[in-house]
């Protein structure tokens, strides 16, 4: 298991322990993501500021990360080093999901 | 995983599994920083390459006994080339695919989890050719240097 999940105000937070979001783990990490998303909060938040690097197996993955939550339950990234993101920017997908730079970042928003 | 080192660069080869792959492509990453790349170029590369590199395991040797990839870097003034070869299937109609930028103006549930990788290639690198010859894909991707790298 590469992620660990702990409750933060009215979010669950998931922590990466992996230093690549890869096509040899992307499968592995959305099953990871369904087990630690089940029932819990509306608002997921996925720090990534342990993972040095994402491919499009990787983004993909976040993406069905998002898409098994359903529709009333949001999943918001933060902690993104820089290569993980620039795959963000490339594609996009930073358009999708609110990115913080920081899990600080992140907790302070749901406050507001 | 085999390295050479050279003067101008170095060549690595693996076997094309997603577990080698990842190796490989970790090995390269550190090469090029070794050699002077910073982090941002050496990153850009890694994305490319790692789609790159992907492709190669999850297509050309689909449905077969996964065999070589060879990536070989030579550095010039200014670029960087990186050559892939593998002896795989070849690319669909031997032709590179356009790698058009996926449409995200959906549904959530329609959003797209894959179909990113060529049009990440295609933004990093500043040339791209592909060659199939004698049951070999060979991929080439030229990129940019600042004109101080070696």
């Amino acid at each position: 298991m590469s992620l660990t999940s702990t409750q933060s105000g009215d979010a669950r937070v998931i922590t990466v322990s992996a230093d690549r979001i890869d096509a040899a783990m992307a499968i592995q990490f959305k099953e990871d993501m369904r087990a630690e998303t089940e029932g819990g909060p509306d608002r997921i938040i996925l720090d990534l500021s342990a993972v040095t690097f994402i491919d499009s197996s990787g983004l993909g993955a976040i993406v069905a990360s998002m898409k098994q939550l359903g529709a009333n339950r949001k999943l918001d990234l933060a902690g993104l080093t820089p290569v993980v993101d620039k795959v963000f920017r490339l594609t996009r997908m930073d358009t999708v999901f609110n990115l913080f730079a920081s899990l600080d970042d992140a907790l302070a928003d749901g406050v507001n | 995983m085999n390295l050479n080192r050279r003067r101008d660069g170095f060549a690595l080869s693996f076997r094309a599994t997603e577990l080698e792959a990842r190796a490989g492509i970790c090995a390269v990453a550190s090469q090029l920083k070794e050699r002077g790349l910073s982090e941002d170029k050496a990153g850009d590369v890694e994305i490319a390459l790692a789609e790159a590199i992907n492709n190669v395991v999850e297509h050309a040797y689909t449905g077969i006994e996964p065999g070589k990839v060879r990536v070989r870097c030579t550095f010039h003034v200014n670029r960087l080339d990186v050559r892939i070869c593998d002896m795989g299937h070849p690319l669909p109609s031997n032709q590179l695919p356009a790698g058009e930028a996926a449409n995200l103006d959906v549904d959530r549930q329609d959003l797209p989890e894959g179909g990113f990788g060529w049009f990440m290639i295609r933004q990093i690198a500043s040339d791209i050719s592909y060659q199939r010859e004698e049951g070999h894909n060979l991929l080439s991707l030229g990129f940019d240097l600042p004109c101080t790298q070696p």
